[in-house]
């Protein structure tokens, strides 16, 4: 077998404005065909390390190489070999399908003679065979989406950057959707997918989670779940769940709890209140509860664990 | 303590609306009851933002009645809104006037009284966590600050009803786990709330549901009893090569539909007791060794994908 480059290297990168550093020495290494989640609350950087790894943003320290380019020395060749799509403001919506794969065809400098095929490709991939003289303004959202990301890898990008890519679209168009994003691994495309639904997350190989411009957890989604939250956790059903959560807050043993659904999410360390005491606790307080039952964390429970400690100027909401 | 305890405090019955020749909303049902978090769940074009905005009275219905506690939303719109506090997706935040002004300002749109309004702003900001930014021009501020401070504005009068359109979009889950806990405490003190959201995960946090498609409701109930109306069982298999899984068992017997995941595989059955075993000597046969195949608990989206996928996977 050959050695085969990692798609995106990321050595140091660092990315200051003024005294707020966004983007604070990260490092990460993707290989090819990989889909890896990008996850991290709002203003944690992940927007600036993908504008820096498009070749958009000069970093301020670090390196990092996207399909083999120095996105600092090369970014123009960085920015010829990427695909980008976001759920929004893609595509023109007065223009046709074809128009659509016309325009990005020429602003993605895709050969003359290879046009041809690359747009049958897209259309193909998109399931809009028929409808290719249809203003896009009048298509369901999937078919949208499938469009958008046929525009994406027009000029055969090695590397593709997804934002949210699938906020808002119908669940079965949404899944035929992911099915594409892997298809398109398994020929070695590499995708790095910026989210903020943990569902999305789901589809990825690994998950990196980023919080204040560094690098908190990278593991595929089990290998996030299985991440120690400090205690295990339980779920309960209460009434009313805002009082338990108010009398829970400041109980020892209780790490955290969270109103989940229309249940509460408790981690309980050892050594302070254990999972059969707490329905009599709270019995004693006015609270009905039923006993807690174990349960596997969500990617969901894990992120706001590791997130929420650092998270200095959080409120209740 | 005001009048009676109302039952119902949103009624919609036999509601619909065209937009030329596109049936946006079709015949819709439904009843909130005070302390309910009903969801309004569907993809984009579903016709959730054209019900919130019938039901807040700024779109007049083709067909069918909306009442507000007890008040024709279509005969009496002024009496109906005093009722109600609606956030439309884009909430009309003045860019260039700080967090403080704009509370001020809805405070003074909705006749809040001073000291009310000054006591229920400090009680707001707090637990939305942005005391600190009071003094910030809104346009200034990250777009999970301002959904928090457009939910704000919209709860700086106490009101019956809360109509929430796509409340959440953009926001990270740290603050949305926050927003919740605002939501279920206003439930608990008697709110009826409505919203509307893409996000079949963020659904499950309703106390009950309307799952939307193409302007029609096709299943309402809570979370619970929508997911057991799933067809059949959800399995969990892990494997490092989920798409070479999924082909081997995609179309079997007994398999009712697939999901390749990140680092597994879903898979619905229609008899986990006979599959499971079926499975794993398939698996086997194929040399993937023993799997470890595990029931997973069903999301809203596979709900939705099991009632309503037109069945074009493999």
């Amino acid at each position: 077998m050959t050695m085969v480059e990692p798609a995106i290297i990321i050595q140091g990168l660092t990315k200051r404005f003024q005294d707020f550093t966004a983007v604070d020495h990260l490092d990460l290494t993707i290989n090819q065909g990989e889909i890896v989640g990008f996850i991290g609350p709002n203003g944690a950087g992940k927007s600036t390390t993908i504008r820096m790894l498009c070749g958009l943003l000069q970093p301020t320290e670090g390196q990092a190489f996207v399909a083999g380019f120095n996105v600092g020395r090369q970014p123009e060749a960085v920015r010829e070999h990427i695909g980008y799509m976001s759920q929004k403001f893609s595509l023109y919506g007065d223009l046709t399908v074809r128009e659509n794969l016309r325009f990005f065809g020429g602003l993605y400098r895709v050969p003359r003679h290879d046009r041809g095929e690359r747009m049958a490709f897209a259309i193909a991939m998109a399931g809009l065979a028929g409808r290719e003289d249809v203003l896009v303004r009048t298509l369901a959202s999937g078919w949208k989406q499938r469009l958008a990301l046929g525009c994406a890898i027009l000029h055969r990008p090695p590397v593709l950057f997804l934002d949210e890519p699938t906020s808002g679209v119908e669940p079965e168009a949404r899944r035929q959707f992911w099915d594409l994003i892997h298809e398109l691994a398994a020929g070695g495309v590499t995708t790095l997918v910026s989210t903020h639904y943990m569902d999305e997350a789901e589809y990825c190989n690994r998950v990196a989670l980023i919080n204040r411009g560094k690098l908190v957890a990278i593991g595929s989604p089990s290998e996030l779940r299985g991440h120690q939250l400090g205690g295990e956790l339980f779920e309960m059903d209460c009434a009313p769940l805002g009082a338990a959560l108010k009398v829970l807050t400041d109980v020892p043993g209780v790490e955290e709890a969270a109103i989940f659904g229309d249940k509460l999410h408790i981690v309980l360390s050892a050594g302070g209140i254990t999972a059969g005491d707490l329905p009599g606790f709270l019995g004693a307080r006015g609270i009905h509860a039923d006993p807690p039952r174990r349960v596997t964390p969500s990617l969901e429970d894990v992120f706001v664990h590791l997130v929420s400690g650092s998270h200095e100027t959080r409120g209740a909401f | 303590m005001s009048g009676n305890p109302i039952e119902v405090a949103v009624r919609v019955q036999g509601l619909s609306k065209n937009f030329g020749t596109v049936q946006a909303v079709r015949n819709v049902n439904f009843s909130v009851s005070p302390g309910d978090i009903f969801g309004l769940v569907g993809p984009d074009g579903a016709g959730k933002t054209t019900i919130m905005r019938m039901l807040a009275g700024v779109l007049s219905p083709d067909a069918g009645s909306i009442a507000v506690d007890g008040v024709d939303v279509s005969a009496n719109p002024e009496q109906a809104k005093l009722r109600l506090s609606y956030m439309p997706q884009r909430f009309g935040l003045y860019e260039d006037l700080t967090v403080a002004e704009n509370i001020f300002f809805y405070g003074e749109l909705f006749s809040v009284p001073r000291t009310e309004r000054i006591a229920r702003s400090k009680e707001l900001l707090e637990a939305a966590g942005l005391q600190a930014f009071r003094r910030r021009l809104a346009g200034q501020l990250s777009g999970g600050m301002k959904q928090k401070l457009g939910l704000i504005c919209a709860l700086i009068h106490t009101p019956q009803v809360l109509l929430l359109d796509e409340p959440t979009t953009g926001v990270d889950p740290v603050s949305r786990r926050d927003f919740w806990a605002i939501l279920y405490d206003l439930r608990e003190r008697g709110v009826a709330i409505v919203l509307s959201t893409a996000y079949m995960d963020e659904a499950e946090r309703c106390t009950r549901l309307a799952l939307l498609h193409t302007g029609e409701i096709r299943l309402c109930d809570t979370p619970a009893r929508i997911k057991e109306a799933m067809p059949g069982t959800l399995l969990a298999i892990s494997s490092a090569h989920p798409r070479f899984l999924r082909e081997i068992i995609a179309g079997k017997p007994g398999v009712l539909g697939t999901l390749l995941m990140g680092d597994r595989i879903h898979v619905r059955v229609d008899d986990p007791a006979r599959r499971i075993p079926e499975l794993q000597i398939l698996l086997a046969d194929q040399g993937v060794g023993i799997a470890d195949i595990v029931r997973a608990e069903p999301g809203i989206e596979d709900v939705f994908v099991a009632l309503l996928g037109q069945g074009n996977k493999s």
